[in-house]
């Protein structure tokens, strides 16, 4: 193995906390459906994707800075999500949960193949002027754009966890993961609280979306590549486990940036495989259990 | 207050209740009695709006409930305290007594909070633990605070002294006498007949999804066919 300087490593291990962060929230919307709903959202990459598109669009066509995007796009992305549960998929599964398997790969497949004739598979991205910008923390040299999406990460998790454990709302959301029938009886509209479990999911795409783009491309299947990230940290955090997302995401951020320092760039996502493999074998509940 | 008539409900293809008729009137405790599997559970379960019946009907306070959603029924006041307790694990004992207020009495919720506690010191310990750690009486009296969190007009009360020692089925049923006391119209499920019976107003015997037996408590008591209703003799 080489040897690097420590500032090399250091710089290493810095970029991979932050990008490891906006991994999280991928990570966050997926563990969250999942721990509530019971079910893995195969349309998880793809309504990545269409966000993606959006920031775009919102770019391209009405010049919004990415990060300004944030918020008309929260809430246009909940409603959405909202939307999607209440009007698709929960009628298209009629409580089973295999079903619902079934229409969230169905939903993926049409938004693909909708993108993909709407913008052709081109890549497309955005041209910011602070894309390329880097802040100096000490000896190290970090990418502006990963620095917000950090921070942005964080804020995100923690207003997250503030709705889950002082808000009605929250509450209700983590009655019904584990217990439906009391959650119905004190008189919670499960199906509501599904809809806005998978509303949260989706708008946490959306944040995700608008912190990725000023450092990625947009192409119809890009949102796929995240979301297999984002499940192995969801398995490596537990899952349904919200804390678990985030630090699973920071964890895989540092594993990929290291072994692409080590390995060589086109390698950096062997790490996260190895790790998978390994959680899979020897601690399958997860760093956190199967907490919601 | 509680008017049930000629309510058929089932699962799938088998049939539970075959035509069940019950009354529940303001101030009263009612017995449902049953040997396992009878179909008193499944009967809750239409009363709350969780389980759809066939044909029949239920009318609460005047009002035909049948068909409507549990958050419709419970707004009106019918609460159950479920079998099996149903009472959220992981969330903490503060927080699942807040949620019984979820949709009632949200605007009494720290005067109904006292209450429970006042009732229950035990709970009050225990304000920040983990529901799901608590012990099975513990349990039992956080879903019974829970129902009553939601000022119920008429409380079912599902098996509440399953798997309590006698100590605490005793306690629990001082316990539902003093609610009783307190005006409120409780319907008891129970598998414990003299107890039941002797607390009880009224008295209903199930048996394969039909009433073999009602009346008041003293005479359903006295019945030769509450020992065959039961033992299946
Ligand atoms: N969800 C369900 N799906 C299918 N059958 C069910 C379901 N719930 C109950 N049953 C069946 O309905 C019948 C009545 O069950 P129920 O739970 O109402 O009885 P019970 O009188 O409450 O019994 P116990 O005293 O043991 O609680 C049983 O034969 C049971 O197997
Ligand atoms: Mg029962």
């Amino acid at each position: 193995m080489r040897n690097f300087p420590p500032e090399i490593v250091m710089e290493a291990v810095a970029n991979g906390l932050l990008t490891g962060a906006v991994y999280g929230l991928v990570a966050l919307g997926l563990t969250l459906v999942y721990g509530v709903l019971h079910i893995i959202n195969f349309a998880h990459g793809a309504l990545l994707t269409l966000a993606m598109y959006a920031a775009w669009v919102a770019w391209a066509a009405f010049g919004l800075d990415p990060y300004v995007a944030i918020l008309p796009l929260v809430p246009i992305f909940f409603a959405l999500g909202y939307g999607v549960q209440r009007l698709v998929i929960g009628p298209a599964s009629r409580g089973e949960d295999s079903n619902i398997l079934l229409v969230t790969l169905g939903l993926s497949i049409v938004l693909e193949n909708a993108m993909l004739a709407i913008f052709r598979s081109d890549t497309l991205s955005v041209q910011v002027d602070y894309a390329m910008e880097v802040i100096e923390a000490g000896p190290m040299l970090l990418s502006f754009p990963r620095v917000v999406g950090f921070g942005v990460a964080f804020v995100v998790a923690a207003v997250l966890f503030v709705l889950l454990r002082m808000t009605d709302t929250g509450r209700a959301i983590r009655a019904v993961a584990k217990e439906r029938t009391g959650a119905a009886l004190v008189g919670i509209d499960v199906g509501h609280v599904y809809a806005v479990t998978f509303g949260i999911g989706t708008a946490c795409l959306a944040v995700a979306a608008c912190l990725l783009l000023p450092s990625f491309y947009v192409n119809p299947r890009v949102g796929n590549a995240f979301v297999l990230v984002a499940f192995t940290i969801v398995v490596l955090g537990g899952m349904g486990s919200v804390p678990g997302a985030l630090l699973g995401g920071l964890v895989i951020g540092v594993v990929e940036s290291l072994s692409g320092l080590y390995l060589g760039d086109s390698l950096g996502q062997l790490g996260i495989f190895v790790i998978f493999i390994l959680v899979l074998l020897f601690k399958p509940t997860g760093l956190f259990g199967a907490r919601a | 207050m509680l008017e049930v008539r000629d309510l058929v409900a089932g699962y799938g293809l088998t049939r539970v209740l075959e035509g069940v008729s019950l009354d529940v009137t303001a101030g009263e405790i009612v017995a449902v009695l049953g040997s396992n599997g009878a179909g008193k559970t499944t009967l809750n379960m239409v009363l709350s709006g969780l389980v759809k019946p066939r044909s029949g009907e239920v009318r609460f306070a005047g009002e035909r409930i049948t068909g409507l959603s549990p958050a419709q029924v419970m707004a009106r006041g019918l609460i159950q305290v479920p079998e099996g307790r149903k009472i959220f694990p992981n969330l903490n004992v503060r927080e699942n007594l807040e949620l019984g207020s979820y949709r009632r009495a949200k605007a009494n919720r720290a005067k109904n909070l006292e209450k429970v506690f006042a009732t229950f010191p035990r709970l009050r310990e225990r304000v920040a633990q983990a529901a799901g750690t608590l012990s099975g009486g513990e349990q039992q009296m956080l879903a019974i605070g829970r129902g009553m969190m939601a000022e119920p007009k008429l409380l079912i009360l599902d098996e509440p002294s399953l798997g309590l020692s006698p100590l605490l089925v005793e306690e629990m049923f001082t316990l539902i006498r003093r609610l009783h006391g307190e005006g409120l119209a409780i319907m008891l499920v129970e598998q414990n007949v003299a107890q039941s019976l002797d607390l009880a107003d009224r008295a209903y015997v199930l048996e394969h999804g039909a009433f073999a037996l009602a009346g008041p408590a003293a005479e359903v008591r006295e019945n030769p066919e509450l020992k065959r209703a039961y033992l299946g003799l």
